[in-house]
């Protein structure tokens, strides 16, 4: 680099720039978790749905499952799986992952296998309705199609 | 012979080894889910999935961590010109945090998850069950408590010496790593929010604090292995952090695409992470500029090697690969597929895991007492292991691009009723798993020629 540009200019620029633009990430953040609450719809977060989320990470389906894409690769997006499962009603959707609760592991040979977590009815209707409100939340139009 | 400057320095000795042997237990687990992947049914019982990956991710960063505190242990003494304020207390929270780490990777092994969950209170304060952060809530309290330890012993010892640049940079890095910590103790029910202040961990790490204890700990090897004048070499270190804070901020809303989030994300993000490469690119030019401006010939050639390898596979990992799929409208079609996995493996390989090579290529022989550099037949070794590594972890990246772009193509651009299901597409890419998986064996050879090279000095280091 050229001797115009010294050691002191490049400093200034890494602490006006760093600050300048932490400065607008912090406001944009603000402005950001004001507006959330218009497509998250936090008004529909019942204590099941309090309880589905504390169930989700106790047993950690991330560690398989993404969910709205962030996650692990292993098996099925579960984000819209309330759509692709249980055709966007709630009882069907209960219904089914009911069964598929109680099925685990399907023992296929070879298949990727998903582990029994023994959860009782009440906590897997509360994990249905969890996914049902992620299902709803506004994530602009992801993922492009229903498998996810 | 002694050759470190200072003795308190000998403290990152513990921290370089317990690191090695943390990444040899991340890659078996890497090998384990890679089998699973395409033998499903692989150890499922004793290890399921989601338990592997927890240890192989967990693995990782905390060996990194290891990794970063024996470099600040090593590199802030010898930058500030006097001893460690406290060589003891960096033994002590050493133990801490080994058996911390321990005692969490034998829960994850040892008990169903949700018992880990229930023994450790998780319900008083849940923390646990997210991605990357699914340490126990008092694990992470461990977490927080070493760091202030660290971050106390090594900011007196600045404070008492010299402060060069490398040095102040390497602090507001570390300083800063644990700062965004502590969003991992928010975890609110609403998953919207959640997951908005999850990224402030995640992304604020690896595209922002991580980058400059990153650009300190290459400067430090930089000046040392080249003898460029300090003052070339801290100019181009600001120029790098300015990039890499001035883009990777606000270069965060590359994953506020699709979380109920304003639409101004899709731009900003597009826009500020589009420039993230350049940091990376920069170091890469400064890299191998200082090197061959050098004034010495360093003995260490496979440090040097580590050095101009990292900035490189750092470039190509996070820069090239993050580019990739960093755009909106690509992104809405990538979005955790497996090109997000590629990506993500050869982004922390060479950065993050490359720079803590080079580090304990460069401190080992020092803190060994074998002298500047290992012997010839040493480093040989080193540099097999350098070369099999390296290789094997750009075929992982291609194999899982390949897997990626069928699974874009067969699961993701076809609409609704044409497309493939997730279990369908993975079963039509097997093959790319499997070629994976080779490569990944090929990269626990190169890890155990690479670990020989400690073995050949042995004699040389014990009679010192
Ligand atoms: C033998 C070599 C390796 C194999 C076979 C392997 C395999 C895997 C697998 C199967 C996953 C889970 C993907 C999923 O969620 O479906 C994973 C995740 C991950 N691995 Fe590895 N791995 C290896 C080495 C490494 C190395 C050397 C690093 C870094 C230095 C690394 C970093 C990661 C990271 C960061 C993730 C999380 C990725 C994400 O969330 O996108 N792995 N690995
Ligand atoms: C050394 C620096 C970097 C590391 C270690 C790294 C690592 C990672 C990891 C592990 C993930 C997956 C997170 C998850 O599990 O959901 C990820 C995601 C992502 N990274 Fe990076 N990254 C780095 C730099 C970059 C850069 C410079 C860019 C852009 C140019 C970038 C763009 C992205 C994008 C767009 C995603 C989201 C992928 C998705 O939508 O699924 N990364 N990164
Ligand atoms: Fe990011």
């Amino acid at each position: 680099m050229s001797e115009t540009f010294t050691k002191s200019m490049a400093r200034n620029i890494y602490y006006g720039g760093s600050l300048f633009f932490l400065l607008i990430f912090l406001g944009l953040t603000m402005h950001t978790t004001r507006e959330m609450p218009k497509t998250d719809h936090r008004e529909n977060i019942t204590p099941s749905v309090v309880r589905g989320k504390a169930l989700w990470e106790e047993n950690n389906c991330v560690g398989c499952h993404t969910l709205i894409g962030e996650g692990a690769y292993f098996a099925p997006e579960l984000g819209n799986v309330f759509y692709r499962r249980g055709g966007g009603d709630s009882a069907a959707f209960r219904g089914f992952l009911n069964g598929w609760m109680a099925a685990q592991p399907l023992n296929v040979p070879g298949r990727r296998q998903m582990p029994q977590f023994h959860l009782t009815e009440q906590q897997v209707n509360d994990l249905a309705d969890f996914l049902e409100w992620t299902a709803k939340i506004e994530v602009n139009q992801w993922p492009p199609n229903i498998e996810g | 012979m002694n050759t470190l400057k200072y003795q308190s320095q000998s403290v990152a000795k513990p921290y370089f080894t317990f690191a090695l042997i943390l990444f040899v237990g991340q890659i078996i687990f890497g090998l384990i889910m890679g089998l699973q992947y395409v033998v499903g049914d692989f150890l499922a019982g004793a290890i399921p999935f989601n338990v592997a990956r927890m240890v192989h991710t967990n693995l990782l960063i905390v060996w990194l961590l290891f990794g970063f505190m024996g470099a600040a242990y090593y590199l802030i003494p010898e930058e500030a010109e006097t001893e460690l304020y406290s060589p003891k207390l960096a033994m002590i929270l050493f133990w801490v945090f080994a058996a911390a780490g321990t005692l969490t990777v034998l829960g994850y092994l040892l008990v169903p998850y949700s018992t880990l969950a229930h023994i450790t209170g998780n319900e008083y304060f849940p923390t646990m069950g997210r991605e990357f952060l699914e340490m126990p809530t008092i694990t992470k309290g461990g977490v927080v408590v070493v760091a202030l330890g660290f971050l106390f012993n090594v900011g007196m010892t600045i404070l008492r010496g010299r402060k060069t640049v490398i040095n102040l940079v390497m602090i507001t890095g570390l300083i800063g790593l644990a700062v965004f910590f502590l969003f991992s103790f928010y975890n609110p029910s609403n998953l919207a929010l959640d997951k908005l202040f999850w990224w402030w961990v995640v992304h604020l790490w690896v595209e922002g604090v991580w980058e400059l204890i990153m650009g300190a700990m290459l400067a430090f090897i930089l000046v040392k292995v080249t003898g460029v004048d300090r003052e070339v070499i801290e100019k181009w270190l600001y120029v790098i952090i300015a990039m890499a804070l001035i883009s990777g901020i606000l270069g965060t809303g590359h994953h506020f695409y699709w979380l109920s989030t304003p639409e101004y994300w899709q731009w900003i993000g597009s826009i500020f992470s589009a420039i993230e490469p350049l940091p990376f690119f920069a170091m890469m030019l400064y890299a191998f500029n200082m090197v061959n401006r050098r004034r010495r010939e360093h003995p260490n050639k496979a440090a040097v090697l580590w050095a101009l390898g990292c900035a490189v596979m750092a470039f190509l990992g996070a820069g090239v690969w993050g580019f990739l799929h960093t755009l909106s409208p690509v992104n809405y079609y990538t979005h955790g597929t497996q090109i997000t996995a590629a990506h993500g493996h050869m982004a922390f390989y060479g950065a993050y895991a490359m720079i803590v090579l080079t580090m304990i290529s460069y401190a080992m022989p020092k803190l060994r007492g074998i002298g500047e550099a290992s012997t010839n037949k040493a480093q040989v070794l080193e540099m097999w292991g350098f070369w099999l590594m390296t290789v094997a972890m750009v075929f992982i990246t291609l194999f899982l691009t390949g897997a990626g772009i069928l699974q874009v193509w067969l699961q993701r651009l076809p609409e609704t009723g044409q497309a493939m299901s997730f279990m369908e597409t993975q079963d039509k890419v097997a093959i790319f798993y499997w070629m994976r998986e080779v490569s990944g064996v090929i990269f626990m050879i190169g890890l155990v020629v690479y670990l020989l090279n400690f073995c050949i000095d042995r004699k040389k280091a014990a009679s010192s």
